[in-house]
Order: C-alpha cells, then sequence, then structure tokens
C-alpha cells in the first residue's frame, strides 16, 4: 500500500487536472484553484523542513569542523538574526497603531533585506555579465563548421544591435544592413530553432505526465 | 493753438477708451460663441443593434455584449457605457465602458441562469463636470449566461493530446508483448555512466543540481526521475552523491528517491540524510552557495537536471571552472545556449523528459519513448501539410497558366 496509495493520489490528482482544462462547467472549473491553494499549504508546512535541514546541515559542518567551516556559522547567525527581526517587527506591527507588517518599509526586517539581502543578490546577479564573456569565448572558437557558423551568427546580431552596425553597413541595400540582418537572424532561423525545441518539450511533458498519472514512471517513488 | 491743446488729449483719452472697449468686445465675443456652441450641442445618435449573449467556452461567468458604432462615433462621441439591470424598466447600473470606435465589452460579473437586461449609452462632450450630452440605445435582454460542458477552442489540444496518448500507449503495450524497438542513442545520457565512474576514479563527487522549481513543474518531475537513476549509478560505484535542493517539498521528494535507490541496490547503509540538504529558495542565494561547495569541494562530476533560469551560467561557468565534467539538461529554451556553451554534454528539451526512461532500459518506458517520438513524427507531418495547404490556397497559381 506504500506505493499504491501514491501511485493512486497521482492518478486521481493528474485525471482531474486534464479533465478541468477542457471542461469550463462548475465544479470541474475551481479544481485548478483548489489544488494550488492545497499545494501552497502543503509548501508552507515544508518550509520548516527545508528550514530544519538548513541548520542541520550547517551545524553538522561545523562539528565536523570542515574546510571553510566559518561559513556555516554566517548562515546560521543570519538565518536567526532575520527570523527573530522579522518576528519583533511583526508583533510590534500588530500592536501598533496604526498596524504595520513586518516587511513595511522602515522596519528593522526590511533595512537588513534593503542593506544586506538586496546588494548580496545582485552581486550575483552581476557575476553573470562576466560568465556571458567567458562562455562566448568558448562557444565562438571557430573550432568547427558549427562553431565557425555560430560565430558569424553571433556577430552579425551584436553588430546589429548597436547604432554603429548600421553605420558600417550604410554603403550596402537596406535589406543587408546589419540591423536589418540582425532581425532576419531572430526572427527566421532563431525563432524556427526555438519553435523546433518548444514543439518537443510540449510532447516531452505530455508523455512525461502520461507515464507518471498511469503510474509507467516510479522512480520518483521507489528509485 | 489753446483750443487744440485742450481739445487733443480729449481726442487721445477717448481713442482710448473706444480701442479699450474694443479689445474687451473681441475678448468677450469668441467666449460667447464657445458657450453657446456648448449649450446648443445636440446628443450623438443612439447606437444600434444591441446584443448580448453567453460567451462560449466558459463557466457562465461573463457575457459577451456587442452594438453598432452611433453615427456620430467618429465626430460627437467621446465613449460608451454599458448599463445593466436585472428588469428591463431598470433601475440600470453602469457595469463598464469603451472609448470611442469600439464595439464590444464583455461583462465578468454576471453570474449563471439570471436574467440581464442591457443598454448602451453613447456620451458626447461634457456639459459640467460630470454631465455629458448622451443618448442611448433601446434595451436589449434578457440575456442569460451559462457554463458550458467543453471549451471547443481547446478541440486541437484535445485531438493531439489523445493521438500522442494512444501513440505512447500502443508503444507501452507492444514493448510489453516484447516487439523490438530502436531507440536514437543520446550522448549526454550516455555520458552519465562514464561522468559518474570518473567520479568514482577521482574519488571525488558527484553534485546533482535538480533546478529552482517546485514539484509542481514536470521538469523537477523528470529530474527527480533522472535523480532516482543517478543515485542508483552512484550507489553501486560507491561514489558520494550530492545533492543541494532550493525547495523544501523537492528536498522530501529528492531524499526519499535517494534513500530507496540506496536500498534496491542492497546498499542502504552508504546513504546519509545529510546528502541531500535544502539551500536556500532564494535564486540567486541558492546559486551561490552551489558555487561555493564546488569551488571547495572541487566535484569531478556536476549534473544539472531540471528547470534552471540566469543562474545556468553562473552554476555552469564555476563548475567549468572546477574541471568537473557537466551534463545539464533542461527544457527551458533560453538556458539552452548558456549549458551548451558551458557544458560537455546538453540534454536539449525533451531528451530531458527522455533521460529516465533511456537510463532505465525498461521495455514499458522504452516504448513510451517511441510513442513520443511517433507523435512528433505525426505533429510534423501535420505542420508540413498545413504549409502546403496555405501555400496553394494563399498563392495565386494562375501565372503558370498563362500563355504569354
Amino acid at each position: 500500500m506504500r506505493r499504491e496509495i501514491p501511485l493512486i493520489i497521482t492518478f486521481i490528482a493528474g485525471l482531474v487536472f486534464v479533465v478541468q482544462y477542457f471542461i469550463p462547467h462548475p465544479p470541474f472549473d475551481a479544481f485548478e484553484q483548489v489544488f494550488t491553494n492545497w499545494f501552497a499549504i502543503v509548501q508552507a508546512f515544508a518550509i520548516w523542513l527545508g528550514a530544519l535541514s538548513l541548520m542541520k546541515f550547517s551545524m553538522l559542518k561545523i562539528r565536523r569542523k570542515q574546510k571553510d567551516w566559518f561559513m556555516s556559522v554566517i548562515i546560521i547567525v543570519g538565518f536567526v538574526v532575520m527570523v527573530a527581526y522579522g518576528a519583533y517587527d511583526g508583533f510590534a506591527g500588530m500592536h501598533a497603531s496604526p498596524t504595520y507588517s513586518f516587511r513595511d518599509a522602515g522596519t528593522h526586517f526590511d533595512w537588513l533585506y534593503q542593506n544586506i539581502y538586496t546588494p548580496l543578490t545582485s552581486t550575483m546577479f552581476a557575476l553573470l555579465a562576466f560568465f556571458v564573456a567567458s562562455a562566448s569565448y568558448r562557444a565562438f572558437r571557430a573550432r568547427n563548421l558549427q562553431a565557425t557558423l555560430l560565430l558569424i551568427a553571433g556577430i552579425l546580431v551584436m553588430i546589429g544591435r548597436v547604432p554603429i552596425g548600421d553605420w558600417l553597413t550604410s554603403f550596402m541595400p537596406a535589406h543587408y544592413q546589419a540591423s536589418n540582418l540582425a532581425t532576419w537572424i531572430m526572427n527566421f532561423p532563431n525563432a524556427a530553432g526555438q519553435r523546433a525545441i518548444m514543439i518537443g518539450i510540449a510532447l516531452g511533458t505530455v508523455s512525461t505526465s502520461l507515464r507518471i498519472i498511469l503510474g509507467i514512471e516510479r522512480s520518483h517513488l521507489e528509485g | 493753438m489753446k483750443v487744440a491743446r485742450a481739445v487733443f488729449p480729449l481726442v487721445i483719452l477717448t481713442l482710448a477708451l473706444s480701442c479699450n472697449l474694443m479689445a474687451q468686445k473681441m475678448k468677450i465675443e469668441p467666449a460667447l460663441d464657445t458657450a453657446t456652441q456648448v449649450i446648443t450641442q445636440q446628443p450623438p445618435i443612439a447606437p444600434l443593434n444591441l446584443f448580448a449573449e453567453d460567451t462560449p467556452d466558459d463557466a457562465g461567468n461573463s457575457m459577451d455584449i456587442r452594438w453598432d458604432l452611433s453615427a456620430d462615433d467618429s465626430a460627437d462621441v467621446t465613449n460608451y457605457q454599458v448599463l445593466r439591470s436585472d428588469s428591463p424598466d431598470g433601475p440600470f447600473v453602469v457595469v463598464g465602458g469603451t472609448t470611442k470606435g469600439q464595439g464590444s465589452f464583455t461583462d465578468n460579473t454576471v453570474k449563471p441562469g439570471q436574467k440581464y437586461y442591457y443598454k448602451i449609452v453613447a456620451q458626447g462632450a461634457p456639459l459640467t463636470d460630470s454631465t455629458f450630452v448622451s443618448s442611448e440605445s433601446t434595451v436589449f435582454g434578457p440575456a442569460i449566461s451559462s457554463g458550458q460542458w467543453f471549451n471547443t477552442r481547446r478541440s486541437n489540444v484535445l485531438l493531439w493530446t489523445l493521438v500522442l496518448s494512444a501513440s505512447v500507449i500502443f508503444f507501452i503495450y507492444r514493448a510489453k508483448s516484447g516487439g523490438k524497438l530502436y531507440i536514437r542513442k543520446i550522448a549526454g545520457i550516455d555520458a552519465i555512466d562514464e561522468a559518474i565512474g570518473r567520479a568514482t576514479e577521482m574519488g571525488r563527487k558527484v553534485f546533482y543540481v535538480p533546478g529552482i522549481n517546485d514539484m509542481d513543474d514536470v521538469q523537477t518531475l523528470a529530474s527527480i526521475a533522472i535523480l532516482g537513476r543517478v543515485a542508483r549509478i552512484a550507489a553501486e560505484s560507491d561514489t558520494y552523491l550530492e545533492v543541494p535542493v532550493s525547495k523544501s517539498l523537492v528536498l522530501i521528494t529528492a531524499r526519499e528517491t535517494v534513500k530507496e535507490s540506496y536500498s534496491k541496490v542492497g546498499r542502504p547503509d552508504s546513504f546519509r540524510e545529510e546528502q541531500v540538504h535544502y539551500v536556500t529558495d532564494d535564486q540567486f542565494g541558492y546559486a551561490a552557495a552551489i558555487d561555493g561547495m564546488v569551488v571547495r569541494e572541487q566535484p569531478a562530476t556536476m549534473i544539472y537536471m531540471g528547470a534552471f533560469y540566469a543562474e545556468s551560467l553562473i552554476l555552469a561557468e564555476t563548475g567549468n571552472a572546477a574541471g568537473a565534467i557537466q551534463i545539464a539538461g533542461t527544457a527551458m529554451p533560453a538556458q539552452l545556449p548558456f549549458f551548451v556553451a558551458a557544458c560537455d554534454y546538453t540534454l536539449i528539451g525533451e531528451e530531458l523528459f527522455a533521460a529516465s526512461a533511456y537510463l532505465s532500459r525498461e521495455p514499458k518506458l522504452l516504448g513510451s519513448l517511441k510513442g513520443q517520438d511517433v507523435g512528433k513524427a505525426l505533429f510534423l507531418a501535420s505542420i508540413i501539410l498545413g504549409i502546403i495547404i496555405e501555400i496553394v490556397t494563399k498563392v495565386d497559381f494562375q501565372w503558370l497558366l498563362r500563355v504569354s
């Protein structure tokens, strides 16, 4: 029964989702919202399991004195401080007049969020620019025919996206000027490739969903 | 001269006064003209042929309303108001409106099975701040909305779902009955064995990153299915597999999956709970944490399977710099170029969904792959047929028949 019950639940839930997609009549129209709400509730409870796992993993690293274990100390301190200030601001906000949320501007929680979390996130995102440069360098090396085509297409699109591109190719007929060439590459070969991938993804999604609903794919249940 | 001296200022004064009066008169006259124009403006001609009907293919919570634009639409009308009542005699309340030139509106505030009466008001120029010259259409009704039992706009989706499902089920049964199936080789999936073997030889870890979406994404489900196979191979070769996850529900599922895989190959004692651990829900926090682990622990193999966004390249470039053999798979088209550039092997789109079946080599799962491929072939054939029909019906081929 340990395996049959999840399979039955998966089958019923999957079937209901498929049916409600094609039947707009009540009560089917409400099923998607009901399942979404259930998912949100389960997710809210599960977050504590995640937090517990994070604390356990970090404490284990500190206890074992693994490499860079002090990073785990920062994780624990960060977690405790954010939860403590969130709870404090939430409690204070409930009893204030007018009431406010711990996420409102001016709270301790908001200060920590704006001055520590946001800059850290932005820093990580900014790294992407450097990684794009290093990955492009490798991808654009003309080692074979495909890589050479990629290099040519990449250069044309990049030149076509900046004003100097049209200036450099102003002597050519309008259709062959850099911006028009870049638009053509994006709208035709690129869009065709993207759509081919999208069709494959859609069919793969249906096939995988069918395997899971019918209980043929069970590796997520039993390994 | 004395008389002239006395009269001259009087003449000047008289002229100045006359000019002033004329100027004032000139200022007043246009204002009077405008006021007269507003007050005497006629209301626009009323909209005609008002019609309301139930919106098709919905749950019965909306009504489509159409009318012929007022004959004064391009000149005097500023906008149209849609009014509704439960009775033909009113009272009518405004439920929405459109700008001039637009003769349709969808009322999304109706209840199924209830009778409604509508009328349209064409509004003209403002009389005051809150009143306009306007004219009303005749009342239309009763109109009743109702829910439909089938969304006809999704007939094509149903047709293709049935075709694909039939194809998948047919090949599953064919595979079960012992029929031979040819499945094309997928280099990225074949490389998983080799990549884990490399980690075993080097005595280093294998990192498995299941993406940043939750269990409600089919990519994550496909990723967890692949994780089950990967964990089995790792357990058989006694290689340490680490799975950092970004969602609590993925943590629970992935942990159970890995645990079961270790049990299946008879090594339940080798499994440790901390192998599968939660990091954070935050996208870049997750990327930063994995980058840190990769730099510190220098894994031999990195496997990325699932849904990824901007963090894909941050992860893959760090893995590349650490010298790990990298295999990625995602159905996010925007991230595929990044993985192709930074990883050794990339499963493109549908290959991610095929990976679990391909790795398992179970006839039933391979049958579903074959069915998926046949479905795809039918889909492509229909696209080509559609293009041919479109060309034949739209292009004028008369020139072929003309004799010069």
